[in-house]
């Protein structure tokens, strides 16, 4: 019996200055194969639909169980995790881009640094330190944690930035899953006392404005992240930390 | 100006309510009296016309306002690169067709002006029901102004749905859905209005 064959169409580049270019794979079939395994199988042997021998296909992935957000490339015109994407679940033959709104390194490799540095710039943490035990913090509301969990899921994938309408090279708009990240930090009882700096910081260019309620990035996101939500809710909080700014408040901070 | 983003994006979306939104839904209400004929129509206008402060309320409330949100919003339609052919969510189409509609509405009101208001601040028409008789009697642009009419209601309506998110009012799905509903209505409520006003002057 003739081994079944899957066919791969990857749009590939050698650096990140290069033209891309796509380039056909066929790999062996086996049950429950992911879109990783096929790239894995072009790894073993890196010979093309026309039998000539081709430097493999690079591509990033880690934890392989879509916690990590490595993997994120554009599987037949859906931007999701190679990982948790199923052969068998997808029409053939199977493309496989790298998100363009990100600096490609080298074929499916992206440069997601300015998803990092975005979090960054909105302080996306929680400081703790002190020159003394500060002891524990303030206790945090069981129903606020269950919606707080939520959007603790989100692993910088760039899948909701990839969606986006106004997230590309003309605009300065850090993107959803940042500006969701805010309202996780804002929501834990101790990081709630920094509160205004996050929403100052979304206030600054790029931040919350570009935003243009396309809501892509809530149809997009795998891990189900009520990215619109958050962005609604920080409109609003953004919008009272400015009059507070501007007015006056005790409780600026 | 570094970091005047946020004022300038929230100056847009409160000026195209208040007052360039409220300002539409008066104009085209004082229009539907055209549906009750020629002198009920001249009565009206000529009520606006001769409002106290009139140039001071049309540059404060009709003119700065609309070119503010005009130039400011060019420049939101450009940022944008529009995917609807590859995500094709219903918010994802009603973003492309906020875009569209703010250019058609551009150049609709840019010509509108131009050939009522300037034209009788130049003294070269009266402002007067025959005046729109004589615009909307060429088949051309009276669809212009039907095309231009539901162009505006339409970026008036959609754009009331994303004036209650960005003020932070509708915040959660549920209360979203029922504002995209709620400005359906008010999008064929206030086309209504405007078009019945249109078909009056034929």
């Amino acid at each position: 019996m003739a081994e079944e064959k899957i066919t791969l169409i990857i749009t590939r580049q050698d650096s990140p200055d290069s033209p891309s270019y796509q380039e056909t794979f066929k790999v062996n079939y086996r049950k429950n194969m992911n879109i990783i395994s096929a790239l894995m199988e072009i790894q073993k042997n890196p010979v093309n639909a026309n039998g000539e021998k081709r430097p493999p296909v690079s591509w990033e992935s880690n934890c392989l169980e879509e916690v990590c957000g490595a993997c994120s490339m554009v599987i037949n015109d859906e931007p999701r995790q190679a990982c948790s994407t199923l052969v068998d679940k997808l029409e053939q033959p199977i493309t496989i881009a790298p998100m363009s709104t990100f600096p490609v390194v080298r074929d499916l490799v992206i440069d997601r640094s300015r998803m990092f540095d975005s979090l960054k710039k909105v302080k996306a943490w929680i400081p703790i330190d002190g020159t003394y035990d500060l002891g524990p913090g303030p206790r945090m509301p069981e129903k606020k944690r269950q919606w707080a969990y939520e959007l603790s899921k989100c692993m910088t994938c760039g899948v909701c930035l990839e969606a986006c309408p106004n997230v590309n090279s003309k605009s300065d708009f850090i993107g959803p899953a940042p500006l969701s990240q805010v309202r996780l930090f804002n929501a834990h009882p101790t990081g709630e006392m920094h509160k205004a700096e996050r929403l100052d910081a979304l206030m600054e260019d790029g931040g919350i404005t570009g935003c243009g309620n396309s809501q892509n990035c809530v149809q997009v996101c795998p891990k189900g992240i009520p990215l619109t939500t958050s962005i609604a809710a920080l409109n609003r909080d953004t919008n009272i930390q400015s009059f507070k700014n501007f007015f006056g408040s005790d409780s600026n901070y | 100006m570094e970091n005047r983003d946020f004022l300038y994006r929230r100056l847009h979306s409160l000026l195209g309510v208040v007052p360039i939104g409220i300002f539409l839904i008066q104009h085209l209400v004082v229009n539907h009296f055209a549906v009750y004929g020629p002198e009920s129509f001249n009565k009206a206008a000529h009520f606006m016309e001769s409002l106290p402060f009139r140039y001071a309320l049309e540059t404060l409330i009709i003119f700065l306002p609309i070119l503010f949100h005009a130039v400011l919003g060019v420049y939101i339609v450009f940022v944008a690169r529009n995917n609807v052919r590859r995500y094709g969510f219903f918010r994802n189409w009603m973003f492309f067709l906020q875009r569209i509609t703010g250019i058609i509405t551009l150049i609709f009101i840019v010509w509108h002006v131009w050939q009522t208001r300037v034209q009788i601040g130049l003294g070269n028409v009266e402002l007067d029901y025959s005046l729109m008789e004589d615009i909307l009697a060429s088949p051309a642009m009276f669809w212009f102004y039907v095309i231009g009419v539901v162009s505006t209601t339409f970026h008036f309506a959609n754009g009331l749905w994303s004036f209650l998110v960005t003020w932070g009012i509708t915040v959660t799905p549920r209360s979203q859905k029922i504002a995209t509903y709620a400005t359906l209505i008010v999008f064929l409520a206030v086309t209504y209005i405007g078009i019945r006003a249109l078909f009056a002057f034929v």
